[in-house]
């Protein structure tokens, strides 16, 4: 059952393959951070207004992390690829308009009380 | 929500579990059943660099394949959020997965007994990482019931290694995986505080 093969296409760009990086206007790493799916990013203090240079779709993420919200959480939210998000989420950590965490360095997998909070988490589901 | 200038805001430690098997073993039926809300999906855009190079070799222009993958989010308290990552089904894709298996607490194999076979690469796969892992047979309404014991040598499997039954369309028993896999990496890995 595996797909069939992408046959080659001399095909129009698929806008929706575009869209991101003018986005982020062709760069396709963040400035800071090194975000991953899960990293999670909280918004910082108010608003910023439309007079402060940023572009729509940092706003966008500005409001949906007024709660934590993950990379992939933003990303399947703004209809864009992860990659993206982590470019815009630099820029707004350089802005110190996140706060931002990287999971990896952050969850110790040996920590017991970590595997006991996820039990008790998941039994009260 | 107004933070005073000395109180930061917290952010929850957010963890990971991959759900994997093969296509159709219903990877992303499990996510929704366990999840907060409906599988999200992400997608990452790779550039051919990533991509499997018989692919391109005929293609002289850079090309880019979008990889997606479903997920859900499960909030377990203030402090810790769950996400659960369906893996990409293709062989092709793995680069992604040792992006998704790095930090994770582990993996669910989702096992279809009517094509066993089909989640091999994945047992392969985190037995090679070192990911802790368990295996959850699906049980498809008029599947063939196996013995749990056939499943386990069928697919080799060391006896250390947890194999449960599941409906992954039900979200208490695919908790109930969840919660398996969590005691079994909790015993590989987990160290008692202070000694």
């Amino acid at each position: 059952m595996t797909p069939p093969d992408d046959p080659v296409e001399e095909h129009w760009v698929d806008p929706e393959i575009i869209r991101p990086y003018v986005v982020t206007r062709g760069r396709t790493r963040p400035a800071h951070g090194r975000f991953d799916l899960i990293s999670m990013a909280l918004a910082v203090g108010p608003l910023p207004g439309p007079d402060a240079g940023l572009d729509p779709e940092h706003l966008r993420i500005l409001q949906l992390c007024r709660e934590p919200k993950s990379v992939a959480e933003i990303a399947a939210h703004l209809n864009l690829p992860a990659g993206t998000i982590r470019v815009l989420l630099g820029d707004l950590f350089d802005r110190e308009l996140v706060s931002a965490q990287e999971p990896q360095s952050e969850v110790d997998m040996r920590d017991v009380r970590m595997y006991r909070a996820v039990l008790d988490g998941l039994r009260s589901l | 929500m107004v933070f005073g200038r000395s109180e930061r805001p917290r952010l929850p430690t957010a963890i990971k579990i991959l759900i994997a098997g093969g296509f159709g073993a219903g990877k992303t039926t499990m996510v929704g059943a366990v999840s907060e809300t409906r599988p999200l999906r992400t997608e990452e855009v790779l550039t051919d660099r990533g991509v499997g190079v018989d692919d391109i070799s005929a293609v002289e222009a850079k090309r880019t394949t979008t990889v997606a993958m479903d997920f859900g989010r499960i909030t377990l308290s203030n402090d810790y959020v769950l996400y659960l990552f369906g893996t990409p089904g293709q062989e092709r894709f793995w680069f992604v997965w040792d992006e998704l298996a790095e930090g994770a607490l582990g993996a669910v194999i989702l096992a279809d007994t009517r094509r066993l076979a089909d989640c091999f690469p994945s047992v392969d796969y985190f037995e090679r990482r070192g990911t802790p892992f368990v295996v959850a047979v699906n049980c498809f309404e008029g599947a063939q019931t196996f013995e749990l014991d056939e499943v386990r040598m069928a697919l080799q499997l060391d006896p250390s290694i947890p194999i449960v039954m599941c409906d992954a369309r039900k979200r208490d028993s695919s908790r109930e995986v969840l919660i398996t896999l969590v005691k079994h990496s909790a015993r590989l890995r987990a160290e008692p505080v202070g000694t």
